[in-house]
């Protein structure tokens, strides 16, 4: 399989502030790759080091195996880019400027960009001031999404869709990546991830702290288990990867990582199961862990936008 | 101003303790804007007001302390229509008259201060959405049109109080210190005014302080072209006003009438014009454009043409209107001053009148120049609002270098500039050549003295280009450096300011063509500053962040 974003150890410094501090992104061809991190997290930052916007301070970030800073011109004729806040020019209408981006890109499939403009319901002759937030970033889908780009770069870009259009565009992205192209989409809409990735990485501080599938991720979290016992089960605390016990009177509740579920389980049959509720984790269980930050690194990650 | 204050329906908030009006707000906003403006704002007020007496009044009394200099140095102003066009008239030989004289250029110079200031307050910030969340909180609709005005009024009028108490503490007469100040004054209220309903009037801070500015220019073309001929142009213009007080030479405080009454027309204008529209919007409603993009409309030039066009036109058209002002007034301007006997023997050292219309020639394109130059910074400084907006992320997300995009703004500051001088050096050069029947003689002299502008006038572009790539957070420094050119420039010579100062300014080594010899090298010299910093700034920008 061929690794299309790159990115390892990668570090970027404005000023004092360290916006990415050694972070790793690695993207496989005709994959959807989720780019999930808390607000300030270095998500923006990466995508621009990776359009060659900024210089990267230390580290490698390659595209199909090239430098995006020295490469930029030519890397970008595969690459479309949808930004978080989509400015448009106000004297131009959302036709001229999807045909315009997309002309700067690698070209654009004519009849694709009429069906997008249908489905996506936005009228191309209006100039752009006089569009809402969600429709300058229909602007942008569709000139992204017509374009004959291999690679697309949304940096959350159903922000300022409706509930109709979100849907409208994680189909198109799912017809892009049936197509062949490569998405790194960073999101903080977890539906829309979990609907749409294969796998994600998560970020925080500047840094990876998970990558992997979205099954391996829920692997390696905790299920919860509320039981009712008959009898007692004894010291829960001696088996491996289990934490948050509590016993109150015959129920006992605990969480337990995949590898100490089964033993869990024994333990308790053997003492008598009354009743038994298994949870496994939520996404949002999953993230949430990953998210919560102290205010020490809050501070600390401050980045300009 | 009251209509439309009155047309306006009260809103109540809940508490009924606390009425809102439509000025509601207004006293925080002005602690706003005057925070904002902490550093500038004083400046300004300060380099207007101060060097009056200190300079100007303490340099002529020194250059010339007997009255029999001043008048040869009066008359010698009155024998040169170039002159007259630069600053006014001289109305007599007394030392206020002859000290003051140069500080005439004052009333444009605060005009430029004010327009800047009222934009900054109103249009560009309801451009960029701040005026929006502030109007989100308990702001009057007017309040911040009415902190803006109460800012700039407050200033304009504290200069002509700085100014007038300093010429208070020289031995000049006290009226005549009096109705200088209330000119420079009034000069302020009346441009702030006219500011305002520019920034009503257009969606953009750009187009608002280039309607501004345009108003100023033409206030300067009319004052200019009227003083250096029979005077009666300059009745149209407020900068003529301002002077047609004449301090120290009988004042007559009866024209600070006009001035005073045009800013109170103006901001009526401006309330009116505001009750009328949505924020963030202008007057004109939005009409549907083209569906798809031309085949023409691919790549950054073309998208540079099609954001430029417009500017163009308007500053091509502007200049040109000034130079076919100019140069069908500039034969026969040498015939105005057949007054004194001391004048003619003036005007035959200066070398007759023909002497006298080159040289009226030359400092009209000296000021084209100065026109020019704006335009360039303007053009320019596209770069600089294009990356604050994040428009130039996303166009160099595509398949565009850096310096190819640096060159299609860059692009439009040195051929736009050019068109636009050299289109008004034919259009003064034909006008000037059919007045004197002599189009094939006059033609080419007045298309040098448009020519030789030039690499003064691309010096702004650099100058911008190399803070866009070098310092990008002070790219609008650029206007500032350009106010300090213009300022340098008109204080020039009589005020003794030394030389080297002088020749910080692009503009004093321009050749004075037609009339003075073509000399190369001053040119030369330009360029190639104007090449260096050009590549200093591309280079810069190619190996920086973008912000």
């Amino acid at each position: 399989m061929t690794v299309v974003i790159d990115v390892r150890d990668l570090h970027k410094r404005f000023g004092r502030v360290h916006a990415l501090d050694g972070l790793d992104l690695q993207v496989n061809e005709g994959e959807i790759h989720g780019f999930l991190g808390p607000n300030g997290a270095g998500k923006s930052t990466t995508i621009r080091v990776l359009l060659g916007i900024l210089r990267a301070t230390s580290g490698s970030a390659l595209l199909f195996g090239r430098d995006p800073w020295r490469d930029a011109v030519s890397l970008h004729r595969e690459i479309a880019y949808v930004p978080g806040d989509v400015t448009l020019w106000p004297s131009l209408t959302g036709g001229e400027t999807i045909d315009l981006l997309a002309r700067m890109r690698g070209g654009i499939d004519q009849s694709r960009r009429e069906e997008l403009i249908e489905r996506f319901d936005l009228d191309p002759a209006k100039k752009a001031r006089t569009y809402s937030k969600g429709n300058r970033q229909k602007v942008s889908l569709i000139s992204a999404l017509s374009s004959r780009a291999r690679l697309l770069l949304l940096d959350e870009p159903s922000s300022g869709l409706d509930p109709l259009m979100e849907n409208v565009f994680r189909q198109c992205v799912t017809e892009a990546r049936d197509r062949g192209v490569t998405v790194l989409l960073s999101s903080h809409v977890l539906a829309e991830t979990e609907a749409l990735c294969q796998r994600v990485t998560i970020i925080r501080a500047g840094r990876t702290v998970e990558s992997g599938t979205l099954e391996s991720m829920r692997h390696l979290s905790r299920t919860s288990i509320k039981a009712e016992l008959l009898g007692d089960p004894g010291d829960l605390s001696r088996i491996p990867g289990i934490g948050d016990i509590t016993v109150d009177g015959n129920v006992v509740q605990a969480e337990v990582d995949a590898a100490g579920l089964g033993e869990l389980i024994r333990v308790l049959s053997d003492a008598g199961v009354r009743s038994l509720v298994s949870q496994p984790p939520t996404l949002e269980e999953l993230f949430l862990r990953h998210y919560r930050v102290t205010d020490g690194q809050r501070a600390a990650t401050r980045v300009r936008t | 101003m009251t209509t439309a204050l009155a047309s306006r329906p009260q809103h109540r908030r809940p508490e009924p303790a606390r009425q809102s009006s439509p000025l509601t707000g207004t006293l925080g906003l002005l602690r706003l804007y005057a925070r904002r403006d902490r550093v500038v704002l004083p400046l300004w007020v300060l380099l207007l007001s101060v060097p009056l007496a200190s300079v100007y009044v303490a340099s002529v009394e020194k250059a010339y302390p007997a009255v029999a200099q001043r008048s040869a140095f009066a008359a010698s102003v009155l024998a040169s229509p170039a002159q007259r066009a630069l600053y006014g008239n001289i109305y007599n030989d007394s030392l206020g008259a002859t000290a003051l004289w140069k500080a005439g250029a004052f009333h444009a110079l605060i005009g430029v201060a004010v327009i800047l200031t009222v934009i900054r307050h109103t249009r560009a910030d309801e451009e960029t959405g701040r005026t929006e969340l502030l109007d989100s909180t308990a702001v009057g609709r007017y309040a911040g049109l009415t902190a803006a005005l109460l800012l700039t009024f407050g200033a304009s009028i504290l200069t002509g109080v700085i100014g007038v108490g300093g010429l208070l503490t020289t031995e000049l007469p006290r009226a005549g210190s009096l109705a200088f100040g209330a000119a420079l004054a009034a000069s302020g209220l009346v441009f702030a005014a006219a500011a305002a309903v520019a920034a009503q009037l257009s969606t953009g801070a750009r187009t608002a302080r280039g309607m501004a500015f345009a108003a100023l220019g033409t206030a300067f073309a009319l004052r200019a072209i009227g003083d250096a001929g029979n005077g009666v142009l300059s009745w149209f213009s407020p900068l003529g006003w301002a002077l047609q007080v004449r301090p120290y030479a009988q004042e007559r405080w009866w024209v600070l009438v006009l001035p005073t009454a045009t800013a109170v027309v103006l901001v009526a204008v401006a309330y009116t014009l505001r009750s009328r529209r949505d924020i963030g919007s202008g007057l004109l409603a939005e009409r549907p454009g083209a569906a798809a993009a031309s085949r023409s409309l691919s790549g950054p030039f073309a998208l540079a043409w099609r954001l430029q066009r417009g500017s163009l036109l308007a500053w091509t058209v502007g200049l040109c209107l000034y130079a076919l002002l100019a140069g069908s007034v500039v034969h026969g301007v040498g015939d105005q001053i057949s007054g004194s006997s001391l004048a003619r023997e003036i005007v035959n050292r200066l070398g007759g009148t023909d002497a006298l219309e080159a040289a009226f020639v030359a400092i009209s394109f000296s000021l084209l120049g100065i026109g020019a130059a704006a335009q360039a910074i303007s053009a320019s400084l596209r770069l600089h609002s294009e990356e604050n907006a994040a428009r130039a992320e996303t166009l160099l997300a595509g398949s565009v270098g850096r310096s190819r995009w640096a060159a299609s703004h860059l692009a439009f500051a040195v051929i736009g500039t050019t068109t636009a001088l050299l289109a008004s050096g034919l259009i003064a050069g034909l006008a000037y050549g059919i007045a004197a029947g002599d189009v094939g003689g006059k033609l080419p002299g007045t298309l040098a003295a448009a020519a030789v502008q030039l690499p003064s006038v691309w010096l702004l572009a650099a100058i911008t280009l190399a803070l866009f790539g070098l310092i990008p957070r002070f790219t609008a420094v650029a206007w500032g450096v350009f106010v300090a050119f213009i300022a340098v420039y008109f204080l020039g010579t009589v005020s003794g300011v030394s030389q080297w100062v002088l020749d910080l300014t692009p503009f004093a080594h321009v050749p004075r063509v037609p009339g003075e010899a073509f000399r190369p090298t001053p040119l030369l010299w330009l360029l190639g500053i104007d090449i260096t910093l050009v590549l200093a700034g591309l280079a810069a920008f190619r190996r920086r962040d973008l912000r």
